[in-house]
């Protein structure tokens, strides 16, 4: 078992590296320009929130319409302090305070909300964003309200990008495979059955959404740092859709399909560009019919394990599927 | 006091919008536990078929209002037919995402074929642009209208759901579906009644919408239709009188947050309600807790 664990963690590492070299060879020589380097960070941002978002509502079962919010409050924290300090190390210590941030508002919102399900919930957190984005909109001296904070230093290079993506990926991976994984999803399968085996769903639940929301935090701070921009009205409810989507359309509870989603899902955006007219429309019947047709998302709940990379076989694992 | 009596006043007007498009959420998902996110765009829709009757068809209130509201009738009968049908027997959360897809097809639909530029109600002339005097507070015939029709509608709606076979129908689906089936009822008949009574609603919520506010847009429909879930959920959802109160209680509670200065702060407000009351009474105002059973 122990070697097993190891192989596959040296599989694992290959891969993230290979990954990392091959894009940022790409990057180099200047055969992803600016324009695919665009998508590149959304892709990233995209699989940092849905990977965490995935956390909260596919291996939790917890259903979170505010996302967006958390990814707020990390693009605002992030943004002010790189805007105050303009430093690499600032910049760091601005993800960090992003995610604690996010983490701190993602406590205080959970331990009450969470006690509500399915549909509540749902609505319950979309109300928490809506609130995260009024107060940001009301917040003058500190937000420059609807106006936004603009010309935030850019200090994300591929590097850190890489980092905090493999990094958000790799630790919710690890959170799933362990024991509080594991009573993340007995409380996603039967929440009173996970009680009833002595499950503290509560604590649980609130972890689940902590990490998530931090993940989310982070997500945001890069957005902030990438794009110069920020303003409320970029983390509404759409966005929180936007990264429900995906989570679904890659497969509630898995990690992988999350990746493959945001990815997909990113090049058929950027594909549709040039259809602008129409675009959303095209983006619309795309996902009706997905759902029509696949419902339970790519991947379902099953995962393609990182180290794949044309060897398939063996490394599917197999869960349930969810009713 | 005055200042007071005219926030009720305009509050009422609010409230019953609320109401008319809140109605339509708690039927759908009281009958098949659905958020159907597409239901605001059919209130977008009733809004452009008033304001396509009223300027380039001449049309009068009441025509434009029934026309509006037999247009998101086909609407939203169209939608549950083609997009929610067959996944009646998903997971809800793939029924979710459908209906999330519906919605952005709806609204950037219109948006392609009308711009995406505000439009303006022609102004209202005659008997429509009247409007009285009670003391110090105005009250117009617009407000009288959206209050008439409000209530007019929902005793119809009271009627239909509380005395005809249709509406025994509707009320034995959503308690148990599997169960109206055995009894004979027509259970896909029945659910898409259910969308085609919320969505006429939506239709009327649309036109009054446009005659009171003036100016529509493709997007008109999202936060409102935010807001009039929230009422739902507020009264209890999947309850019609909890709509309705629901509704009220959210538009007035808008009204006077913007009416004594805070209008900055009116979402927040909406929002911060909703999460309390979730939290007290997690089923709504109206609804009854249910003990979970193993």
């Amino acid at each position: 078992m122990a070697r097993l664990l190891k192989t596959n963690w040296v599989k694992k590492s290959l891969a993230l590296i290979l990954t990392y070299a091959v894009i940022q060879l790409l990057i180099s020589t200047n055969i992803l320009g600016g324009y695919y380097q665009d998508t590149l960070v959304t892709i990233c941002i995209n699989i940092i929130l849905a990977v965490s978002l995935n956390l909260i509502t596919g291996f939790t079962g917890q259903f979170s319409l505010g996302h967006a919010g958390f990814m707020s409050i990390g693009a605002y924290t992030c943004a002010i302090v790189v805007l105050r300090y303009q430093t690499l190390p600032s910049f760091i210590l601005g993800v960090f305070l992003a995610a604690l941030t996010a983490a701190i508002v993602g406590f205080l919102v959970g331990l009450p909300t969470l006690r509500l399900r399915g549909d509540y919930l749902a609505i319950a957190t979309l109300g928490m964003a809506e609130i995260i984005k009024n107060v940001f909109l009301n917040l003058d001296k500190i937000t420059n309200g609807a106006a936004g904070l603009s010309g935030i230093p850019q200090f994300i290079n591929w590097f850190w990008l890489f980092v905090f993506t493999a990094g958000t990926v790799l630790l919710i991976l690890n959170f799933v495979n362990s024991s509080h994984g594991r009573a993340c999803i007995s409380i996603r399968e039967d929440e009173i059955a996970a009680e009833a085996m002595g499950v503290n769903t509560t604590k649980y639940k609130v972890i689940a959404f902590i990490i998530g929301a931090a993940c989310a935090g982070v997500a945001g701070a890069i957005y902030a740092s990438y794009f110069y921009f920020i303003q409320p009205t970029l983390f509404g409810f759409l966005k929180s859709i936007d990264i429900l989507v995906i989570v679904v359309f890659g497969g509630l509870g898995s990690i992988s399909g999350s990746v493959i989603a945001a990815v997909v899902l990113a090049l058929i955006s950027t594909y549709l560009q040039a259809f602008s007219e129409i675009r959303m429309v095209l983006y619309a019947v795309l996902l009706v019919v997905i759902m029509i047709f696949r419902p339970q998302g790519l991947m379902g709940s099953k995962e393609v394990s990182l180290a794949v990379l044309g060897k398939l076989g063996g490394l599917f694992r197999d869960r349930k599927e969810r009713v | 006091m005055e200042q007071f009596l005219q926030q009720v006043i305009n509050g009422i007007s609010l409230g019953s919008i609320y109401a008319l498009i809140a109605l339509g959420y708690t039927m759908v998902y009281g009958i098949i536990k659905l958020i159907n996110f597409a239901h605001c765009d059919v209130y977008m829709i009733g809004a452009y078929v008033g304001y396509f009757c009223m300027r380039n068809f001449n049309m009068g209130f009441l025509p434009s209002l029934l026309m509006a509201m037999v247009v998101c009738t086909t609407v939203g009968v169209l939608i549950e037919k083609i997009a929610y049908k067959p996944l009646r027997n998903a997971t809800r959360i793939a029924a979710l995402i459908t209906a999330i897809g519906v919605s952005l097809f709806l609204e950037y639909g219109t948006m392609f074929f009308v711009k995406a530029t505000v439009r303006t109600y022609p102004p209202m002339t005659g008997f429509m642009a009247k409007s009285f005097k009670v003391g110090n507070t105005v009250i117009t015939m617009q407000q009288v209208i959206i209050a008439a029709v409000t209530v007019i509608l929902m005793v119809l709606l009271q009627f239909i759901v509380k005395k005809t076979r249709i509406g025994k129908a509707m009320r034995a689906v959503s308690q148990d579906k599997d169960a109206a089936e055995l009894m004979g009822i027509n259970v896909d008949a029945t659910i898409s009644f259910t969308f085609a009574i919320g969505s006429a609603l939506a239709g009327a919520a649309g036109i009054l919408v446009g005659v009171y506010y003036n100016s529509i847009n493709p997007l008109m429909g999202i936060l409102p239709g935010l807001k009039a879930f929230v009422a739902a959920v507020f009264g209890g959802i999947g309850l019609i009188p909890g709509a309705m109160i629901g509704g009220y209680i959210i538009g007035a509670t808008e009204v006077f947050v913007a009416g004594y200065g805070r209008s900055m702060y009116k979402d927040a407000v909406v929002f911060a309600i909703l999460i309390l009351i979730l939290l007290v009474k997690p089923s709504g105002l109206l609804g009854r807790d249910k003990k979970e059973k193993v």
